[in-house]
C-alpha cells in the first residue's frame, strides 16, 4: 500500500479496501475472471490513475475506463467546422483551453490560432458574452461543449444574450449527455460490464434518476460518486455490495452535493434552450441517438450552426480516425491504451493523434502521467 | 472543464442579471448565481458553492469545500482552473 499515504485519511482507505477484497472474495473476482467496473466521468478515470487505485485494489476488480470526456469524443468533422469558423474574418473564436489542442483533419484549433485565426481562451461562455459586448463589430462564437454540467452555462448565456439583444454572440453548440452512450455500450455484446461509477458533478446537474434504466432495464447497478479518492472506493465497494446481494440499483454516494432530482434552474434553462439531435456522432463510437443537444429554433439567431449555415445536416460528412489509432477500442475499454501500437510513439500528450491523449482526463494521457512514476514505484 | 471548483461568494455585483463575486483560492472572480438563488441573492453571502465555468452549481458546507478544493489540488484541476481564470481575464483585454 505505498500509495496510502496519499489519501486524507490512510486508515479509513485502508479499511475500505479490506473490505472490498473481502467482498470480492466473496463474489469470486479473480483477475482471469475479474468484476468490470466501469467509471463514466473522466475526472474519476484521472483520479483512479493519480491515486492509483486500480492497483491499490483487489486484483479482481477492473476499471474500464468510460467516455465521460466530453473532449475525447468530440469527432474530428467538428473539430474541423470550428477551425473552419475560427478561420472567418469577422469572427472571435472563445473555447475552453481543453479544446485547444484536439486534432482536426486539416489542424487543431491551437494551430490556427499561430496561423491568425481569432481565438481567445476562456475560462466561462459568460467571458465570451463580454467578449461580445467588447466587440460589436466582431462575431463571437462560442464553442459550447461538455456534459451536463457544463449545458446549463451555456443555455443560461444564450438566455442573456436574447435579453440584452446581443445579436453578435451565438454558439457553436457541441453539448451531449451522458445517458445514451451508457445505454449504447450496454447494448454491446462485447462489454460485458458488471456495474457503473455514475458521474458526480453531472448528476449534481440532472440528479439520479436518468439512470434507473441502467439497474431496471440491465440489472446493472451504479453509485453515482464523488472525487475524493475515498469517495471513490466507497463507490466502488458500494457496486460490489449490490453485486454480492443481488441487487441492482441506483445509489448515490455523493449526496452531499448531489439531489436526488437535480438542479431545477439548470434542467429549465437546458430545456429552454435545447433540443435532443436525432443523432449525433461520438469519437470512437460513431452516432448516437439522441446524445446531442442543438439549440432550438427561437433561439436561432444565437446558433452558429445556423448563422453560418454549417454542421449536422449541411453537408457534414464522417471523416475517418488517422491511421493506426486506436481509441475507439480504448474507448469503450476493449483495449488499455498501452495496446494501441501508436501510444508513446505516434502519439503523446505533446503531440496528441487521437483525442484520449489530449485531455488530463483522457484514458491515454492518464496512462501516459501517471504510467512513468507507477513504473518507478513498482 | 468537467469538474466544479468551490469559491465563497462575497458579494452581489449585479441583482437583476444574479452576478456575484466570488473568492476561489484567494482569486476574485465574477460568476452568475442563478443556479442557487432561491431568494435574493444577498442572502448567498458568505456562503461556499461549487463553481462551474463562471457558473455557481451547488451550495456547499465548508468542510465540503475544504475537502473538494484538496482533491483538485491532488489532481492538479484546482491549478489548471485558476489559470484557465487567468487566460479568461486576458482574452478579455485582448491578451490571449
Ligand atoms: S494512444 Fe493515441 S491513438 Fe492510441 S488510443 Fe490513445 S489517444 Fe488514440
Amino acid at each position: 500500500m505505498k500509495y496510502a499515504e496519499e489519501f486524507r485519511d490512510p486508515a479509513a482507505a485502508r479499511a475500505v479496501l479490506e473490505r472490498i477484497a473481502t467482498m470480492a472474495d466473496r463474489i469470486g473476482a479473480t483477475p482471469e475472471s475479474p468484476v468490470r467496473i466501469m467509471e463514466i466521468c473522466g475526472g474519476h478515470t484521472h483520479a483512479i490513475f493519480r491515486y492509483g487505485l486500480d492497483k491499490l485494489v483487489h486484483p479482481g476488480i477492473e476499471f474500464i475506463h468510460g467516455p465521460g470526456c466530453p473532449v475525447c469524443v468530440l469527432p474530428m468533422s467538428r473539430v474541423d467546422e470550428c477551425v473552419a469558423l475560427a478561420e472567418r474574418a469577422e469572427v472571435i473564436l472563445a473555447t475552453f483551453g481543453d479544446a485547444m489542442r484536439v486534432p482536426g483533419t486539416r489542424k487543431s484549433l491551437l494551430q490556427a490560432k499561430a496561423d491568425g485565426a481569432d481565438i481567445r481562451m476562456v475560462y466561462s461562455p459568460l467571458d465570451a458574452l463580454e467578449l461580445a459586448r467588447r466587440n460589436p463589430d466582431r462575431e463571437v462564437v462560442f464553442f459550447g461543449l461538455g456534459f451536463e454540467t457544463t449545458t446549463p452555462s451555456t443555455a443560461l448565456s444564450i438566455q442573456q444574450a436574447a435579453r440584452e439583444g446581443l445579436g453578435n454572440f451565438s454558439v457553436f453548440c457541441n453539448h451531449i449527455t451522458v445517458p445514451p452512450p451508457i445505454k449504447a455500450l450496454l447494448d454491446d455484446p462485447h462489454m460485458g460490464l458488471d456495474g457503473f461509477v455514475g458521474p458526480g458533478h453531472v448528476s449534481m446537474v440532472i440528479g439520479i434518476h436518468p439512470y434507473d434504466f441502467i439497474a431496471r432495464d440491465y440489472g446493472k447497478p451504479i453509485v453515482v460518486a464523488g472525487f475524493e479518492p475515498l469517495d471513490l472506493l466507497q463507490s466502488v465497494l458500494m457496486v460490489l455490495d449490490q453485486i454480492a446481494t443481488g441487487r441492482a440499483e441506483v445509489e448515490n454516494q455523493y449526496a452531499r452535493v448531489v439531489p436526488e432530482h437535480g438542479n431545477p434552474v439548470s434542467l429549465a434553462a437546458i430545456a429552454d434552450v435545447y433540443e435532443p439531435r436525432p443523432s449525433f456522432e461520438w469519437r470512437g463510437l460513431g452516432e448516437i441517438e439522441e446524445s446531442g443537444l442543438r439549440i432550438r429554433p427561437v433561439y436561432a439567431a444565437w446558433d452558429a450552426e445556423a448563422k453560418f449555415a454549417i454542421g449536422y445536416g449541411a453537408g457534414r460528412r464522417v471523416v475517418a480516425e488517422p491511421e493506426g489509432c486506436a481509441c475507439g477500442a480504448v474507448m469503450t475499454g476493449r483495449i488499455k491504451p498501452t495496446d494501441c501500437p501508436q501510444f508513446g510513439r505516434g502519439c503523446t500528450p505533446e503531440m496528441p493523434l487521437g483525442a484520449l491523449m489530449v485531455s488530463s482526463e483522457g484514458a491515454c494521457a492518464a496512462y501516459w502521467q501517471y504510467g512513468g512514476a507507477r513504473a518507478a514505484a513498482e | 472543464m468537467c469538474l466544479g471548483i468551490p469559491g465563497q461568494i462575497v458579494a452581489v455585483t449585479d441583482e437583476a442579471r444574479l452576478m456575484a463575486m466570488a473568492e476561489v483560492s484567494g482569486v476574485r472572480r465574477e460568476v452568475n448565481v442563478a443556479c442557487i438563488a432561491d431568494g435574493p441573492p444577498g442572502d448567498l453571502v458568505g456562503k461556499w458553492a461549487l463553481i462551474h465555468v463562471g457558473f455557481a452549481m451547488a451550495v456547499i458546507d465548508e468542510a465540503e469545500a475544504d475537502a473538494t478544493l484538496r482533491a483538485l489540488r491532488g489532481l492538479g484541476e484546482a491549478q489548471e482552473t485558476l489559470q484557465a481564470m487567468e487566460a479568461g481575464a486576458a482574452a478579455l483585454e485582448g491578451r490571449g
